[in-house]
């Protein structure tokens, strides 16, 4: 393999931390000026992350002159402890430069729609700020230009997750969620520390380019641990099994923060992972295949239980933990499937934020229900929101000629490609995925806008604002167009990065895909409308064993009270009874035998000159006896 | 040429000037006192002090890396004054912490005229007392202060028993007069004064008498010279010992080591604070100085001898300050204890000798620094124009004023020992090196007293936090510019010597060694 060498960041590239900086700079404003800052603290943050954008287009444009394709900037060194240095550098590099149009793009249209969504909230400038925070530590994850770097905007987009999710921390649901999602990240994060000391252990560096050109003498076993702690982590941050509980409950937060951190930006950051990561991981075939299994795995079960559930934002939360199963997929399968998966991961980022922002605006109409059985026939009533939400539904189940069509058929078409029977069981299982996909999505939209209305009574359905309805739109165009123009595009933009991909050939042609995606697409579409078309019940009826297991999550949450909650407890209360007779009572006896000598003591602090200077003669006396004592010796 | 010159002296007038500036700066403040109207009086006196030891320091740094005496015949050095690694260091730490120390001395926003009295001379409660309260406070403490300070500087060079004891009393009389000098609470304040004095004066005369057995003992007072007897005089060691003995609880009582520490919380709590955060800064650093100094270059061939007793003094102060501080309800007298046990860590990088002198000279820069911003916060915590010095008191500061508190919750964490702040780091070198010297028993205890130590600290940032302030809570005054300078100062330094400790490591590393050792 070549050496990999980044060079030097010239010209407008060295402003690459400026782009930190920025939505770094509007958050810190926002949380120190506190109530002065609510007036306008929103725009302020709407402008940070557009200049931010601003900056990302030209320097994306810049970076396209470049014969390498790559800019490293050196900004400090972090920590330089005998052989280990750790520095503090950026890498803007065509994989960097399409994740910061992305989180920056999407990002600014979702800060625009927040604008709105949250004007009637008390916390508005805290949600402006800690949105800002998101945005500077995400975008320190994807330039970081080594591990350590990436894993301090790891922490740190962990961190403004859980500010977010928990937001409306008064309520119970929304601060449970908050914790939940915090702590198991946080296990997962593990993995990614144990990987970097594997690194530091086997390599003596986390920087990308001397890990990268150091791994090949990696040996199979390093190699393997290094993969498998890295997809850990990654599964962790990317909601993907066996970590997939916290997502779903994430959309406790503001829908904005649904959009842009729990379905465009920070939990596609395990694939970003993965792809930066993709000489390690192409090193070994053994971890290529927990990829792909975690990918093939997570697809399907993120589809099963997305058909039995009724709230929209969590049909759509499982539906993210399905699309990022695609992007697993493709980045397990390896070769030119790595940017596949990136491809999939950036047309995602704008038809899912356009579906959140659409079951905002929905919310937004209805007073904030959720529950899709208590909708239909809002068609008429939100006719923009209808229309960027159909555009959408339309690019997710991936139809010819909208973007999934031309994202998710050639990760199909490459799962069919791998070698012998897993290649049929992978492609089979991304096959289906998409039939269940077409279903459970074409239920959402056909409950919501079509059939008849089952509204409580209270509301009183209206289209929402244009600073709402806007940021829907342009997310709209996005949802239909871009598959297209991303697919050949950036694909060669990405070669500098993944090599040359080449065409596979495997089980099924590529013709072959594509007719047996849409017929199963069509199939999975057609069925979900002809049952919903006319509305569902408001309670749910009994069901056979398939669906009850999908209205409990395929069990995860049960195997998650059993194998962590209940030890978990069991062991608190067992520590909590130690603490509380054996270690106070320790400590408190402990401090109050001190306590007694110190107040018998200080009998000794009479206040008398003539007592203090007994005490100084006694103290000569004493130390002249224990001298003289020496000599008699 | 001159007499002098013919007879061979040579003096090192470049190696002299750090005390010349300061000495000839306190003369012309009297002076000043003299010539200068009332009125502008503070404005002068603060330059001068403050110039006069930023001139000091400068000079100090000019002389880095000197390794002789000041005064030479014929090229051979006579030990009166000695500048080396450890005296310049401390020379240098001295003048630093000096200048904060004056800063806060010369604050008067925070009560009207200053904390200190216009005429001492005035009977403590009387109508003229109370009628002097409203005008400003006398500006002879700068030139005591530096007179102080000056005799400090020579006290840490000084390379014999008769200078050294010189410096002790020229450190020591302006700080017992300033002692007395508090606006309020005149009486306690006196009494601090004249207790310090009675038995400064004490342990004095045990310092002279010493100083004679060992003269006896080794037939001069050149502190090297001392060491060399100690090998070879025929004299009795009945003398040498008995002189040490004296020498040594002289330079204690200074010190505060238990059972010399008594007038410690007293004084403290008496003078005025920022009196008190000159002597719990500076006379701790020139104490130890003088203390490294005897024992490393005067006493290292009879180390055998006195390590037992001084072991036993280490652990009695280490001991002793921590649990006579776990009981207390008044924030100047916990940090007299606190200060009591510090100087009980101190005495583990005296008695480790060699191997500890770098990180006892960083732990002195480190603590002088801390508790000299901790003291100048306790003079902005007020109730009406007094000092709220009791800890119920301060009882949900962190509500009133979050600033005050978190500075506070710092410095008491730094004082608590705790990684990121230089009470970690200094207590981990010094320990550090103990170990080295093989002085494991001292470490041990000297842990065993921080963890104790850490509780009453823990609890003023429980106080802060965790309690609801009382209605009629104190408030924090707003500090000028000075006593503003004076905690951002001590909280920087805190601060930066637990984070990124090393410059000054390196530094005290490379100052480690004595002349003469």
């Amino acid at each position: 393999m070549d050496e990999i060498s980044y060079a030097p960041a010239e010209g407008l590239l060295s402003l690459a931390w400026l782009l930190i900086a920025l939505p770094a700079f509007g958050a810190a404003v926002l949380l120190l000026a506190g109530r002065r800052a609510d007036k306008w603290g929103h725009w302020l943050g709407v402008a940070t992350i557009g200049g931010a954008f601003a900056l990302a287009l030209a320097m994306f444009s810049s970076l396209a002159g470049l014969d390498n394709k790559s800019a490293n900037l050196d900004l400090f060194t972090i920590l330089s402890v005998g052989d280990l240095d750790i520095e503090a550098n950026l890498l803007f590099d065509p994989l960097s430069a399409v994740f910061c149009l992305l989180i920056t793009g999407v990002g600014f249209l979702i800060h625009v729609y927040a604008v709105g969504y949250m004007s009637h909230d008390p916390g508005r400038r805290k949600f402006f700020a800690y949105f800002n925070l998101f945005a500077a530590a995400m975008l320190v994850l994807v330039l970081g230009g080594n591990y350590f770097m990436t894993f301090i905007g790891w922490e740190g987009v962990g961190l403004a997750s859980y500010l977010l999710i928990a937001f409306w921390q008064l309520k119970p649901a929304a601060a449970t969620a908050g914790k939940k999602a915090f702590l198991t990240n946080r296990v997962a994060d593990v993995g990614f520390l144990l990987a970097m000391f594997t690194m530091i252990g086997a390599l003596g560096t986390v920087d990308f380019a001397e890990v990268f050109n150091g791994a090949a003498s990696l040996s199979t076993g390093m190699s393997l641990a290094i993969g498998l702690l890295l997809l850990a982590a990654a599964c962790g941050k990317s909601g993907q099994f066996p970590f997939q509980t916290w997502l779903p409950d994430a959309m406790e937060g503001p829908t904005p923060v649904s959009a842009l951190i729990h379905a465009a930006t920070m939990v596609t950051a395990g694939v970003y992972l993965i792809a930066r990561s993709h000489v390690i991981f192409s090193l070994n075939p053994d971890v290529q295949t927990a990829v792909v299994i975690v990918g093939a795995l997570t697809l399907l079960f993120g589809a099963i239980v997305g058909c039995a559930k009724d709230d929209i934002k969590r049909v759509l939360a499982w539906s993210t933990v399905s699309q990022i199963g695609y992007m697993f997929l493709a980045v397990g399968l390896g070769g030119g499937a790595f940017a596949l998966g990136i491809i999939h991961l950036l047309a995602h980022g704008f038809f899912k934020a356009g579906l959140f922002l659409g079951s905002g605006s929905v919310m937004h109409a209805m007073n904030d229900q959720t529950d899709i059985r208590r909708f239909g026939g809002l068609w008429r009533k939100m006719p923009l929101t209808y229309a960027t939400f159909a555009a959408g539904w339309l690019a997710i189940i991936g139809l010819f000629p909208f973007s999934g069509f031309w994202t998710k058929d050639p990760i199909i078409a490459s799962a069919f490609a791998r070698e012998g029977w897993q290649g049929w069981v992978v492609g089979g299982a991304a096959l289906l995925g998409a039939a269940l996909t077409a279903f459970y999505m074409t239920r959402v939209f056909v409950l919501t806008f079509h059939g008849p209305k089952r509204w409580t009574p209270d509301v009183h359905p209206h289209e929402s604002p244009a600073i709402m309805t806007v940021p829907l739109i342009l997310l709209g165009l996005g949802s239909l167009g871009a598959g297209g123009l991303m697919a050949s595009s950036v694909t060669t933009w990405l070669t500098p990065v993944f090599g040359e991909s080449h065409e596979v050939h495997g089980h099924l042609s590529h013709a072959q895909v594509t007719v047996a995606t849409t017929i199963v697409v069509v199939l999975g579409a057609g069925l979900g409308w002809f049952l919903f078309r006319g509305g569902t019940d408001e309670v749910p009826h009994a069901a056979a064993w398939p669906v009850r297991a999908a209205r409990a999550d395929l069990g995860g949450e049960a195997v998650n009270r059993g194998l962590f909650e209940r030890p978990s407890r069991l062991a608190a209360s067992a520590s909590v009874a130690m603490d509380g007779r054996v270690v106070d009572g320790a400590v408190n006896g402990l401090s109050a035998a001190i306590g007694g000598t110190s107040r018998r003591l200080l009998v000794m602090q009479t206040g008398f000159v003539r007592s203090y200077a007994l005490s100084i003669l006694s103290g000569a006396v004493i130390v002249v006896a224990a001298l003289m004592v020496v000599v008699i010796q | 040429m001159n007499e002098a010159q013919q007879a061979g002296l040579q003096i090192d007038w470049a190696g002299l000037a750090p005390m010349i500036i300061v000495f000839v700066a306190a003369f012309l403040g009297l002076l000043v006192e003299a010539a200068v109207p009332k009125g502008r009086r503070l404005v002068v006196q603060v330059s001068l002090a403050v110039l006069a030891l930023a001139a000091a320091f400068a000079a100090v740094v000019l002389n880095a890396g000197k390794n002789s005496a000041a005064f030479e015949i014929e090229g051979v050095g006579i030990g009166s004054v000695v500048l080396d690694g450890p005296g310049l260091f401390l020379q240098g730490t001295l003048a630093m912490l000096a200048i904060i120390a004056v800063l806060l001395l010369a604050e008067r926003r925070t009560t009207r005229g200053g904390d200190f009295v216009a005429e001492a001379a005035v009977v403590a409660d009387s109508a003229a007392d109370k009628a002097q309260r409203r005008e400003d406070g006398a500006t002879e403490i700068f030139p005591l202060t530096l007179f102080a300070v000056g005799g400090m500087m020579m006290f840490v060079t000084a390379g014999d028993l008769l200078t050294m004891f010189v410096a002790l009393e020229m450190l020591s009389l302006p700080l017992y007069l300033l002692c007395g000098l508090a606006k309020r609470r005149r009486l306690i304040s006196q009494e601090a004064a004249l207790k310090y004095f009675l038995l400064g004066a004490f342990a004095s005369a045990f310092y002279v008498y010493g100083m004679a057995m060992l003269y006896g003992f080794a037939g001069t007072v050149d502190l090297a010279g001392i060491n060399q007897a100690g090998t070879d005089s025929g004299q009795p060691r009945m003398f040498l010992y008995i002189g040490v003995a004296m020498i040594a609880v002289a330079m204690l009582f200074k010190a505060a080591a238990v059972p010399f520490h008594m007038w410690t919380p007293d004084v403290y709590t008496g003078a005025p604070t920022p009196v008190t955060a000159l002597m719990a800064a500076c006379v701790k650093v020139a104490a130890f100085g003088g203390l490294l100094r005897v024992f490393n270059v005067g006493l290292a061939s009879s180390a055998w001898d006195w390590h037992l007793i001084l072991t036993v003094i280490a652990v009695a102060t280490m001991l002793g300050g921590a649990i006579f501080a776990v009981t207390q309800r008044n924030i100047k007298r916990l940090l007299a204890y606190s200060s009591i046990a510090n100087a009980g860590y101190l005495l583990i990088g005296v008695i480790a000798l060699g191997e500890a002198v770098g990180q006892t000279m960083f732990y002195l820069a480190a603590y002088g620094f801390t508790v000299i911003a901790a003291f100048a916060v306790v003079s902005l915590v007020r109730d009406g124009d007094e000092e709220a010095t009791h800890l119920a008191r301060w009882a949900g500061l962190g509500k009133k004023s979050p600033g005050t508190a978190v500075v506070v919750t710092v410095l008491m964490l730094a004082l608590a020992g705790l990684p990121f702040t230089s009470g970690f780091t200094a207590k981990f070198s010094l320990f550090t090196a103990a170990l080295q010297a093989d002085e494991l028993g001292l470490v041990i205890v000297g842990v065993i007293s921080s963890a104790i130590l850490a509780f009453p600290y823990l609890k003023v940032v429980v106080l802060l936090w965790l309690n609801e302030p009382a209605p009629d809570a104190p408030t924090v005054n707003l500090p000028s510019p000075m006593a503003g300078t004076v905690v951002a100062a001590g909280v920087a330094a805190t601060i930066i010597l637990g984070v990124a400790p090393g410059f000054l490591l390196d530094i005290v590393d490379q100052a480690s060694t004595f002349l003469n050792t």
